[in-house]
């Protein structure tokens, strides 16, 4: 009886390692059918471009990143481009694009962050979109705004009920992201201005629905989200008095935002230059862009580079 | 494994010089099922030699020492120097599979029993379907329905956030029912019907030849179906990691958030560079888990022979 159980286990195994191993050669084949296509194409410049796009990495600009692409293939002078977009965090993309695995490697960090400086040489940054985030918390903390100095309290665990800050007498939960993570990074660098450990008891989370979720039920629960997901059912909080909206972003009256990043690995293929350019385009610029809660590149007053120095354009 | 090659032998070449039909379809059968053996056992080769290479290599060239890994109560991997305490993890992989355990066991159990000796015509036609739906769940579903159902009632409830061990071993349980039913059930159904028969003409009871007969016979199967079910449990990401809170400490209380292996591994994977010391040592975790799952295989392989004792 058992005999059979484990049989059927070891079939079931081997029939998904031979799945795995096709899915595997597959894509190792169209990856080089498509660097040799769009390769060729660059080359009969003029005619419409073909070939075949892979970006990889943040989960934060994957829906974008998607939209586009879609939007982008049905376009008739693009039919023969496919973009595929895949998440997976800003790691993942950061690495697959500097070995050559994707054509595309979403981030919401530069890479300078992440890689070494040799690494990080050999690859282009197009920064496609800002992305500002808000600290959310529970309807009931009673506290709208929140000094720097009350958030560093309360995300290294020195304030521990939100009386401390002026609120309600409510334990305080911390909804964090992963330590490792892009969005956790920019909310440290900027809201904070320091890096903060997990603490006993706070949670963590990567998906933004799921933080969203928990902090919208579980009383006294502080979290950070994109300006994209606020809603009624959690309450965004102003920092140092400034209300997180787009025209505080751009002029970083608001500081707490960073860019989504797409990084070629040297000049981008002519698909690939094709879709990004796509994507600077004003119509997506001010159409999918901002309806998806991000803020136009173009709209910003002022540039930052990957050290955090702002400057007015 | 038995390969059903071995009952019929190759003949010789016929007379005629030719081959025959049949000792064609014989070579070319034995052929496909040792390609497939073979690729089989080079997956599961290179797959322990991947997860060994990029598993030890924090150990062996990047500094870390065994020691702390195992018994570190301190995982900061971003820090300076970063610490890859993983003993926060290990235990709620533990806790949270053997509480599981505890509670799918007790129930499982039950349900074969009663699909075996109380209703089996109802418990074939209607309760086993049931069950084996249950392992036909994707787990992400098992992790929503637990973060929007099992959490805000432990939260209501108990004191804490709702959110811990105990919430994660609730889903988890649910998760591994089919898996310790499917197995007690073929367990009790292989038992002679003589042993049963012979208990009842002594004036024994139901209860009294289930508790006292039936029970303690099938009890090494029903341990196998308990411990695939921890193996499971242990190795189950996605579900775990929606309602468990992942804060890498040992929790204080069952409702006070914790990690998994698996939960860490999957939430900083994507976030990690390939070839960096953090990614490194998510890799030595995974090597651990797989290491487990060896001692499981172990484990299982012993009850089963004590049942053929």
């Amino acid at each position: 009886m058992k005999g059979d159980f484990f049989e059927m286990k070891m079939k079931k195994t081997l029939l998904t390692t031979l799945a795995l191993a096709f899915a595997f050669s597959l894509a190792a084949c169209g990856n080089n059918d498509n660097n040799s296509n769009a390769g060729s194409n660059n080359s009969s410049s003029g005619a419409a471009v073909s070939g075949q796009v892979i970006a990889v990495g943040s989960s934060a600009l994957q829906p974008l990143a998607q939209g586009v692409a879609d939007k982008f293939m049905a376009e008739d002078a693009y039919k023969n481009v496919s973009v595929t977009v895949q998440a997976g965090g800003s790691g993942t993309g950061l690495s697959q694009v500097s070995d050559g695995q994707a054509d595309i490697g979403n981030s919401d960090i530069f890479a300078e962050e992440k890689l070494d400086a040799d690494k990080s040489a050999e690859l282009i940054d197009h920064k496609v979109a800002v992305v500002a985030m808000a600290a959310v918390v529970h309807k009931d903390v009673g506290v709208d705004n929140l000094t720097k100095q009350q958030l560093v309290d309360i995300f290294t665990g020195k304030a521990t009920n939100w009386k401390d800050v002026g609120g309600a007498d409510q334990a305080i939960v911390i909804v964090n992201r992963p330590s490792s993570s892009g969005t956790r990074a920019t909310f440290e660098a900027f809201a904070l201005g320091t890096k903060t450990e997990d603490l006993q008891g706070s949670i963590q989370e990567d998906s933004s629905g799921t933080v969203k979720k928990l902090v919208a039920e579980t009383p006294g629960a502080i979290g950070y989200l994109a300006l994209s997901y606020l809603d009624d059912s959690i309450v965004a909080l102003n920092y140092e008095g400034v209300e997180p909206t787009t025209d505080n972003v751009t002029t970083n009256a608001y500081p707490v935002w960073a860019y989504e990043h797409m990084y070629t690995k040297g000049e981008p293929s002519a698909a690939a230059k094709a879709y990004l350019d796509y994507i600077m385009s004003d119509a997506v610029q001010n159409g999918d862009v901002v309806e998806q809660g991000f803020v136009p590149v173009s709209s910003m007053k002022v540039d930052r580079d990957a050290e955090g120095n702002v400057t007015n354009k | 494994m038995n390969l059903p090659v071995t009952n019929k032998q190759g003949g010789p070449p016929g007379k005629s010089g030719k081959w025959g039909k049949h000792v064609i379809e014989e070579a070319r059968g034995r052929a496909f099922v040792y390609f497939c053996v073979l690729l089989m056992v080079v997956t599961i080769f290179s797959i322990v030699f991947f997860i060994a290479s990029r598993g030890l290599t924090p150990f062996i060239s990047q500094g870390v020492s065994v020691k702390d890994m195992l018994f570190g109560l301190k995982w900061k991997p971003e820090g300076n120097p970063p610490l890859f305490g993983a003993l926060p993890f290990l235990f709620g992989s533990f806790v949270t599979s053997v509480l599981a355990a505890l509670i799918a066991a007790p129930l499982g159990f039950c349900a074969s029993i009663f699909m075996t000796e109380i209703m089996p015509k109802f418990g074939r036609t209607a309760l086993q379907p049931a069950i084996e739906l249950l392992a036909g769940i994707p787990s992400v579903v098992y992790g929503f329905v637990g973060l929007s159902v099992v959490v805000p009632f432990l939260r209501d409830v108990f004191p804490g956030q709702g959110i811990g061990i105990l919430a994660g071993a609730i889903v988890l349980s649910v998760m591994i029912l089919p898996t310790v039913t499917t197995i007690g059930t073929d367990a009790l159904r292989s038992l002679p019907s003589g042993l049963k028969e012979g208990s009842y003409a002594l004036g024994a009871t139901r209860w009294q030849t289930i508790y006292r007969l039936i029970l303690p016979t099938a009890l090494p199967s029903l341990l196998t179906g308990v411990v695939l079910g921890i193996a499971r449990a242990f190795g189950e990401a996605l579900a775990v990691q929606m309602v468990i809170g992942n804060a890498p400490h040992i929790p204080r209380s069952l409702f006070e958030s914790a990690t998994t292996l698996t939960s860490i591994i999957t939430l900083e994977m994507g976030n990690t560079t390939s070839g960096s010391l953090h990614n490194n040592a998510l890799w030595s975790l995974a090597l651990i888990l797989l290491l487990m799952t060896f001692l499981f295989v172990f484990v299982v392989r012993m009850l089963e022979r004590r049942v053929k004792r």
